[in-house]
This record gives structure tokens, C-alpha cells and sequence, in this order.
């Protein structure tokens, strides 16, 4: 069975990936892996206070990801008759999401073109711009 | 630490921002301050005499260098041979993917370094140099090397003996390690590991608010000197910088305005960077000086000229700028480092060795070098601290001593934010945490901001400067007395390293 993995962060444009990703799994008979992740750096500065409640705030990250994004989109889809797996992580997109792709042996990632603000992704390139450069599988980059 | 630019006791060194004009509450804070403040002092910084010179060894010194040696031997050259594991482990490694959101090693080590990182790496190498000649930098370097060993003990000591709360915040130091760890090793000294630990919190609530004045103030008086010395506009205004940083630090410690601290936090390194970098760059220019440099340094630290003390003053006032710059055998990196997330305390040890070795071996070594190979020095000249820094850059990139200001200021920012913290983990220990409580303490930091810059209260900076090498004394009794623990503990985890049985993720 195919298995799809979508990219969602809150975003209009995440939530038209997703209605692709849905209607493609459909159409394949895929399951659907969907994936939020929590924009976090190995490597950020933190002042000591941060770094104390750091096991607290990454608890209260994910319960928000969970129940405020990725639970809402999750519930009507289920009922739909799809299988799906919800995903919160932290990381860096790009890399969780290459990561999770091969962890789960997906067979396609499907994210929304935008999603930073329109200067940082002209700049740095967005999440989309970079997984098409590192993706182990094809990606369809939703507008 | 960062806000050691004065000597105290036997070298005092005018502090270049003594433009304050002298008012009536100075004098009467000073009045009551001074006899505590001297008491304090004479312990700390009493100097067993020495024959042959007329310097004298200053307690708190012998005290830490003794204990930075011991550790290293008892930890079998621990500083040295653990540098490149614990380098794999600051890369992450060793970190098990499903930690990420957590608090990494790096992040643990870059917020302790941003508590130490500042005007003693700037200030502090100028003085030993000007005070010390090129020798100095040998002892500085091999304090830094040595010192990296306290590190590591008192570092894992203060993730072993966190508190973990239920709504997963962390409290860790030397409270802690102090109260629980003597407590459960020690069960007869049980008393002793709670009176040391008060001891501690009330020195580092001292350390906590006196180095928060000091570093105003030194700030400011950076700030006029680049502005003009005493013809500059903003003569008179330190009430109003203080008045301005109180409201930065406020907005952080209090606000929660992430915001600001996240600028800090991308700047200090920044800054670091610039100036590691800068000071590369002169020593790339003149490169055909470097072996002449270093051997200077390697001469002057065992045939020193006799304008610089002899020899037993130029080995004294290394190691006394290395021991007041890294803060190894204080406790209060211990503090910093015990939010990290992990369930082997030895691995934060570990990071904790390049503590140390940033702070006092590279940046230090590259601002003695930069001042050595320009130049810099004017033999049996004034002491200098940030202003021989300043002319040594100075004169290659003329447009420095404006980065250096900029980098003293946030450096000064990031050491009051940390210590800010440390004042408090010690005041909640004492009396226990809550909203109000809390709020004094943040409270009176902001006071302490604003009186630093404003007023010049001498008896103040040395009751500080005094109230934080103090912290050592609690501190290192227990750290000796736990050391074991941290054996037993290190011991077995390297056997488990050797042996491959640790895993690694990359």
C-alpha cells in the first residue's frame, strides 16, 4: 500500500496541501501520514529561565499542536474512511520531514508552496524549495 | 566572571567612569556597607604572604587553583583527554532523536557561556598583561586548563542533584548538590550539607545583585569613555542608562518578553564571534610575530623582567585572571547547566569542560596575543583594563573600539540576565518559590541596575566582588566531599564509552 506524508503548519496553504494530499490518497487508495511540525534548533541560544521550563513548554508545544492543529483536520478525515497518522515534532521542516518520509517509507511528500513570510522564504528559500532539493521521494508542491 | 575589571584589595584600579559626582546617600550606603564589606574582604582576599616578593598569594586563589588541580589529578587529566568525546556529545551525537524540543547540551553550554563570557575576557587579560607582562597570559592559560576540571565535577554534581518538579521545570546548583548530595552520601554531615548550602544561596544572592551594579556601572563608564571621557553628553546621565537597561532587564525577567531575549541571544554570540574573529585576523596580519609571541609568553612566564614582579607576580596574576574570568569552583555554571535534559549527569559534565576552555584558553589567548603582537603594552605604564584592549584593536580596525562597546554592552546585558537568574534560584531556595516572592527578587535586581550606573559606591562593588569568589568557599567543601560520587559515576560511564555501549544517533 502507498503511503503519503503532507506537511501542514496551520496555514491556508498547508490546509490546500492537505485537501491535495487527501483527494490523491483517495484516489491511490494511500494512507496518509500528516505531519506538523514545531520549529526548534539544536543549536538556538536560550536565556537559564527558557532553559528551565524548557521540558514544560515543548509538553505544552506538542499538546497545542496535537489538540489545536492537527486533531481538528484529523477528526473529519477519519470519519471519511481514510487511514491516518498524525505527527507533532521539533525540528527543522525540511529535515523532519525528509526524516519522517524515510522513517515511514513514504512514497510522496506533498507541502504548500508558502507558509514563512513571502521576504525569509525569497531569501532562504522555503520549506517547499528545500525539500525539493533534499527529498529522498517525489514532492508535490501545492500553490 | 565577566565582571571582574577591577582588582580588589591590593591593586585598586580607578574606575575609568569615576565621574559621579559624590552625593550624600553614597556616602551613607558606603558608611554602612564598609565594615562588612571589609570583613569579607580580609578573608577573602587576604594574602599569605610569600617570601622574595612583595605580593602576596590571595586566599581565594590558592583556594581555587588547589581544588582545580586536585580534580584534575583525581579525575586522571579529565580537561584533556574527555575533549574530544565531549565534543561529539555538544554535536548531539549522542542525543536519542525523540529528544528534540528539549534542551540540548549546546544550549545548556551557550547559556552558561553567556554568563561568563564578558568584560573579564576583554578587561581582565588586559590587566593580567599590563600587570603581569606576556607571562601572564602562560598561567592564565594553564588556570583555564586546569579550572576546566572543577568544572565538570560541580557541573555533573548539579544535574545529578536537580529537583525535577511535576509541571517538568528544573531547579539545579549548588543548593542542591550542597543540601541533597551531602545528605545521602554523608548522613551524619547532613547539617553540615544544609548550613553549606545557605551559605551559598546568601553569598550568590549578594553576588547575584552586587555583580548586577557592577556591571552597569561598567557598562556606562564604557560608555562615556567612547562618548567623550568627561566631556561627554551623557556626563551625569548614568541614572537614566541605568534607568533604560532596568527596563531591557525587566521586560525579560519579569515581562517574559522573549523578544528582547532572543535578540540578546542571537547577538552575544555574534559578538563573540566578531571579536574571536577580529583578533584572528590582526594575529593573521602580523604572523611573522606569532612564534616571537608566543615566546614571550613562554619566556616571560619563567624569566620575567622584574618591572613585572619577578616571577611569582606574574604567576600570581595569571592564575588570578583566569580564576576570576571562568568561574570554574563558584557554582554558578553549575546552576546554568542543570536544565539540560538527560539521564547520564556525567554527559553535562562533560560539556562543561569547554566552559573553561573557550572562555579563558581561546578568548583570552587570542586578546593577550592581539595586545602583545600591536604592540600594545607600555611597560611600567599606567594599568589598563578595557582600554588597552581597545587601542590594541584599535590599531588595526580603527572603527573597533565602537564594536567593543557594543559587545561590552550586551555582554554586560546577557551576564545580568543570567545572573539575575542565579540570584533567584538561591533566593526561592531560601525562602521558598512564589509569584510575590519571585517578584521582590526580580524587583530589586532592577534597583541594583539603576543604583550601579548612577551612583559610585566602592564598598558596594568589593562587597560583590567578595560576595561571589565567597560562593566558592560552600561550594568547593562540597564538591571535594562529592567527588566520589562523580568518580563512581564517571568511571563507569567511560568504561561504557570505551566499550562502545553508548549510542549514538549519527
Amino acid at each position: 500500500m502507498e503511503r503519503f506524508l503532507v506537511g501542514i503548519d496551520g496555514s491556508e496553504c498547508g490546509d490546500r496541501a492537505l485537501s491535495t494530499a487527501v483527494a490523491q490518497a483517495r484516489a491511490a487508495g494511500a494512507e496518509l501520514v500528516i505531519c506538523f511540525v514545531i520549529a526548534w534548533s539544536p543549536y538556538s541560544f536560550s536565556t537559564p529561565q527558557e532553559n528551565a521550563e524548557r521540558h514544560r513548554r515543548r509538553e505544552e508545544e506538542l499538546e497545542a499542536a496535537r489538540s489545536k492543529i492537527l486533531e481538528p483536520r484529523v477528526a473529519g478525515l477519519k470519519a471519511g474512511g481514510l487511514a491516518i497518522e498524525s505527527v507533532a515534532r521539533h525540528g527543522h521542516p525540511v529535515r523532519t520531514l525528509v526524516k519522517l518520509a524515510e522513517e515511514r517509507e513514504a512514497d510522496l511528500i506533498v507541502v504548500g508552496r508558502s507558509g514563512d513570510t513571502p521576504l525569509k522564504t525569497r531569501i532562504f528559500g522555503g520549506t517547499a524549495v528545500g525539500l525539493v532539493q533534499s527529498s529522498p521521494v517525489p514532492v508535490l508542491v501545492v500553490p | 566572571m565577566s565582571f571582574r575589571i577591577s582588582v580588589p584589595a591590593c591593586l585598586t584600579i580607578p574606575v575609568p567612569g569615576a565621574a559621579f559626582a559624590d552625593q550624600g546617600l553614597d556616602g551613607t550606603i558606603d558608611r554602612l556597607v564598609t565594615p562588612l564589606s571589609d570583613a569579607l574582604s580580609a578573608l577573602i582576599f587576604y594574602e599569605i604572604p610569600l617570601p622574595l616578593v612583595d605580593q602576596g598569594l590571595p586566599f581565594i586563589v590558592l583556594w581555587l587553583v588547589v581544588a582545580a588541580l586536585f580534580f584534575t589529578v583525581y579525575f586522571g587529566f579529565i580537561n584533556l583527554r574527555a575533549m574530544k568525546h565531549s565534543f561529539r556529545l555538544l554535536r548531539g551525537d549522542y542525543t536519542p532523536p525523540d529528544a528534540a524540543g528539549e534542551v540540548t547540551h549546546f544550549q545548556a553550554l551557550a547559556t552558561a557561556l553567556s554568563g561568563t563570557v564578558g568584560l573579564g575576557n576583554i578587561a581582565g587579560v588586559a590587566l593580567a598583561v599590563s600587570l603581569g607582562g606576556p607571562g601572564a597570559t602562560f598561567w592564565m592559560i594553564l588556570a583555564g586548563l586546569l579550572g576546566m576540571s572543577t568544572k565538570f565535577v560541580e557541573c555533573t554534581l548539579g544535574v545529578k542533584y536537580r529537583n525535577e518538579y511535576a509541571d517538568g521545570t528544573v531547579s539545579g546548583g549548588p543548593m542542591y548538590y550542597l543540601s541533597k548530595g551531602i545528605a545521602s552520601e554523608y548522613p551524619n554531615l547532613a547539617v553540615l550539607g544544609k548550613g553549606l548550602a545557605i551559605v551559598f544561596a546568601v553569598f550568590c544572592i549578594g553576588g547575584a545583585l552586587g555583580g548586577t551594579m557592577f556591571q552597569t556601572n561598567q557598562a556606562f563608564s564604557q560608555l562615556l569613555n567612547v562618548t567623550g571621557g568627561g566631556a561627554s553628553v551623557l556626563q551625569g546621565y548614568g541614572w537614566l542608562f541605568g534607568v533604560v537597561v532596568a527596563l531591557l532587564v525587566g521586560m525579560v525577567i519579569i515581562g517574559g518578553i522573549r523578544s528582547i531575549a532572543r535578540v540578546t541571544e542571537k547577538l552575544v554570540p555574534v559578538m563573540g564571534v566578531t571579536y574571536v574573529l577580529a583578533g584572528l585576523l590582526i594575529i593573521g596580519t602580523h604572523i611573522e610575530q606569532l612564534p616571537a609571541a608566543f615566546g614571550a609568553i613562554v619566556t616571560g612566564a619563567f624569566q620575567p623582567e622584574g618591572v613585572y614582579g619577578g616571577f611569582v607576580g606574574v604567576l600570581i596574576m595569571g592564575l588570578r585572571r583566569a580564576a576570576f574570568s571562568n568561574e570554574a569552583g563558584i557554582g554558578s555554571a553549575a546552576i546554568a547547566h542543570s536544565a539540560v535534559r538527560t539521564d547520564k549527569p556525567v554527559t553535562e559534565g562533560l560539556v562543561a569542560l569547554y566552559e573553561p576552555f573557550i572562555d579563558t584558553v581561546v578568548v583570552c589567548t587570542i586578546t593577550a596575543l592581539v595586545i602583545i603582537i600591536t604592540g600594545s603594552i607600555v611597560p611600567s605604564g599606567d594599568v589598563e583594563g578595557v582600554a588597552l584592549t581597545s587601542r590594541a584593536f584599535a590599531s588595526v580596525f580603527d572603527w573597533f573600539p565602537l564594536v567593543l562597546l557594543v559587545a561590552v554592552l550586551l555582554f554586560a546585558f546577557s551576564t545580568v540576565i543570567s545572573w539575575s537568574y542565579y540570584g533567584l534560584k538561591a533566593f526561592t531556595y531560601l525562602l521558598g518559590e512564589g509569584r510575590d516572592r519571585e517578584l521582590a527578587f526580580k524587583g530589586s535586581v532592577l534597583v541594583a541596575t539603576v543604583l550601579g550606573s548612577s551612583i559610585n559606591l566602592f564598598s558596594v562593588m568589593n562587597f560583590a566582588d567578595a560576595m561571589v569568589l565567597a560562593m566558592s568557599l560552600p561550594n568547593l567543601v562540597g564538591v571535594y566531599l562529592l567527588a566520589p560520587v562523580v568518580k563512581r559515576e564517571f568511571v563507569a560511564y567511560w568504561r561504557d564509552y570505551k566499550a562502545g555501549r553508548l549510542q549514538t544517533y549519527r
